[in-house]
């Protein structure tokens, strides 16, 4: 028996060389001047072309301002992310940390917070509230404005005047989403109706992929998403000939033919203004809020489909988003079993707290939210 | 081994069991160092990083020990319906289910104003009989009613995960908790600690205590001896008389109720509340520890650690080598096929020989 002996030396051999010649490629990267080290956790793969690439875009712009910053993705919410946060803090030395899931707040970071109270902790979902340790912040953008435009720029194109909506769950920061999507494209052209199917969960590729198979069978022509990555919506309408608006990230290398715009993340944007604040030792507020004016969402370039009308209808009320302000949710609103839910003369503006509770669907929008 | 002719040498019996693991372990560090290298990586670099963020420092350790608990007792979901012969994966669905019955169980008795201790007793036994009865449901459906056990569990584990989710967006919503829907939480004072000097919570000293107690009923009890008689031999066993039906029963309930433990574990000591978080994939992954332990509930202790340790120090290797999380999962993936084909190697016995020949 010499099977065993000769195939392990052998195999040893081929590591070693392999392992030599690697060794003369560059390893270590350098520590970056300034000391500072930023860590950045995922919840799932960094290239999704959805939640998580959106932050690791922003990462990457901080990287580029010469910080040292550490990343790691598919992380769950659970005591794994707390060893994360704890090991980035004390085997990477990261002085400030963005555990960019929204369940990793409560109790992962809350947790921590107590434990490392010179280390900041910037979280994306806007959870925080007085009461909470001062080394924790929550940030969070109002992207249902770029929604609003991007049911206006759909509403242009469509010929069957169904749209189709993809959630993952009926909470209110999705709700909110379907109904500015839908709001905007009923701002146009009122006989508009939008389809809503919940897959049940944030990662459900095979629902999620028959859910746009059954929208395109209703003779949908407009399909979007609200669920981790859009990946899947979008390439499956994209193989059907359905036009498609984006979410999280751009996703206009999936679907060239049909993706109009789409509603994203600027947090390229955001980060380096939270880190230049940070290193400034201004203070950041609790809650960190803010839409298309502050720069915390922006629009997809519009595709080649795109009619000027609907490129002009949508930079119009861009524009009022960028100066004065525009409410989506002004009154008269109802929902979709017929209730009022806004009433004429009551106008909610983007910040009123009202709308982070929202449980319904409005007019025009087919499901039910509960 | 009573079987042998004559009793093996004593370096024979140390190195039976370790040697096959041993050679998978040394090919896996050498394919994995081959694979690193091939992406551009010293593979005595990765072999560094991952000692130092798997067992570097004490706090390394206790990451390495935190990650391993869970897997204790999912293991053994696995393992121990498998000295029957039966094959249970469903053991995703038991820790969700127990760690949502242990929800349910506790937050009445914290309205009730009960001492921590009397909590935690009430949440871990509801834990435990709500996971035992969901896989204790696909033995009898097993032995009543023929249905495969393996598939049963798995749609059974589905169900449970169903189940979870609906009540926890409905009936059982604390109504505060607005974009992710969950109970409500456990105050502190009637959460788990952590074990004494460590930061690791005390779920991981009852997986040990479970995994030494099961090895000793399935090894040292006349039951264990007739679990695997029913295993080694189903007509056999209802041959001697045997109460097949009520011991399958008895074994996959207690084989849930180490999962559905484990579940009210990630509640009353990680999460505080149930919801969607506790669906974390720990049941998935102790079929994996269960299989690589040969299904031996002692086995599991180390191989969870292994695991553990993987996970570990793979976060490091994302952070300081810019590497995806994947290269866990090919780290995995080699080791485990080495370990499998390892089974195939001569025993350590006959390979002795043929040297010292």
């Amino acid at each position: 028996m010499t099977f065993v002996p000769s195939f392990s030396r052998r195999a040893v051999l081929a590591g070693l060389s392999a392992g030599v010649a690697a060794a003369a490629l560059p390893l270590a990267r350098g520590r970056a001047a300034g000391g500072l080290t930023v860590g950045f956790i995922y919840v799932g793969a960094r290239d999704d072309y959805g939640y998580n690439q959106a932050h690791a875009a922003g990462a990457a712009a901080v990287k580029a301002l010469g910080i040292k910053v550490v990343e790691e993705e598919r992380v769950p919410e659970t005591i794994d992310v707390e060893k994360t946060m704890e090991s980035m803090i004390n085997l990477d030395g990261a002085a400030l940390l963005f555990p960019t899931s929204f369940g990793y707040f409560d109790p992962h970071i809350l947790k921590l917070a107590k434990k490392y109270q010179d280390v900041t902790f910037l979280h994306c979902g806007g959870l925080w509230h007085d009461g909470l340790p001062a080394n924790t912040h929550s940030y969070f953008g109002y992207i249902d404005e770029a929604e609003y435009l991007a049911g206006i720029v759909a509403a242009h194109v469509t010929k069957t005047r169904k749209f189709g909506f993809v959630a993952a769950k009926p909470i209110p920061q999705v709700l909110r989403n379907i109904n500015a999507f839908t709001l905007g494209a009923r701002s146009i052209d009122p006989t508009i109706t939008t389809q809503v199917i919940f897959t049940g969960d944030w990662s459900m590729p095979v629902k999620e992929a028959e859910a746009t198979n059954s929208l395109a069978d209703q003779g949908v022509d407009v399909v979007t998403c609200h669920v981790d990555s859009p990946k899947v919506v979008i390439e499956t309408a994209e193989k059907r000939g359905l036009f498609t608006t984006g979410y999280h990230a751009n996703q206009a290398v999936l679907a060239p033919k049909g993706y109009l715009t789409g509603a994203e993340w600027n947090w390229e944007s955001l980060y380096p203004t939270l880190i230049g604040m940070f290193q400034a030792g201004k203070p950041i507020p609790g809650l960190v809020r803010g839409g298309l004016k502050a720069g915390f969402v922006k629009l997809s370039p519009y595709g080649a489909v795109v009619p000027d009308a609907a490129r002009a209808a949508a930079e119009a009320i861009k524009a009022k988003f960028m100066g004065d302000g525009f409410a989506i949710f002004a009154g008269e609103i109802k929902d979709n079993k017929g209730a009022v839910v806004i009433p004429a003369g009551t106008v909610r503006g983007q910040t009123d707290i009202e709308l982070e509770k929202m449980s319904y669907l409005v007019e025009g929008v087919i499901g039910a939210a509960a | 081994m009573a079987d042998r002719p004559e009793p093996a040498a004593w370096s024979d019996r140390i190195m039976e069991p370790l040697a096959a693991p041993l050679v998978a372990v040394a090919a896996t560090l050498v394919l994995f160092g081959a694979f690193m290298a091939l992406a551009g990586h010293n593979p005595l670099e990765v072999y560094r990083l991952m000692g130092v963020g798997a067992f570097g420092s004490w706090f390394s350790c206790q990451n390495t020990l935190q990650r391993a608990a869970p897997l204790l007792l999912t293991a053994l979901c696995t393992a121990l319906p498998a000295r029957m012969g039966l094959v249970i994966i469903g053991g995703e669905g038991a820790f969700v289910i127990g760690g949502l019955a242990a929800m349910a169980a506790g937050l009445p008795l914290v309205d009730a104003g009960l001492p921590p201790l009397v909590i935690q007793a009430v949440m871990a036994l509801a834990g435990m009989a709500a996971g035992g009865a969901l896989i204790a449901t696909a033995g009898a459906l097993r032995h009543w009613r023929g249905v495969n056990e393996t598939i049963s569990s798995l749609l059974l584990s589905s169900i449970a995960i169903a189940v979870m989710n609906q009540l926890v967006e409905g009936v059982m919503r604390d109504p505060t908790s607005l974009n992710k829907p969950s109970t409500r939480a456990l105050p502190d004072p009637d959460m788990l600690g952590t074990m004494p000097g460590m930061d690791v919570h005390v779920g991981l000293a009852a997986g040990l205590v479970v995994c030494v107690a099961t090895w000793l009923l399935m090894t040292r009890t006349t039951f264990g001896f007739a679990v695997r008689l029913v295993g080694g031999n189903l007509r056999a066993a209802r041959l001697v008389g045997l109460p097949v039906g009520p011991m399958i029963v008895i074994v996959t309930a207690l084989a849930g109720a180490c999962a559905g433990l484990a579940g009210m574990v990630e509640v009353a000591a990680v999460q505080a509340r149930a919801n969607a978080n506790i669906v974390a994939g720990y049941g998935v992954s102790g079929i994996l520890v269960a299989f690589l332990a040969r299904q031996n509930p002692l086995a599991v202790i180390p191989v969870a650690v292994i695991l553990g340790g993987i996970g570990a120090s793979g976060g490091l290797l994302q952070r300081r080598l810019d590497l995806p999380d994947a290269v866990v999962l090919v780290l995995q993936g080699i080791l485990f096929v080495a370990l499998l084909a390892g089974e195939g190697l001569p025993r350590w016995s006959e390979f002795r020989a043929r040297i010292v020949r």
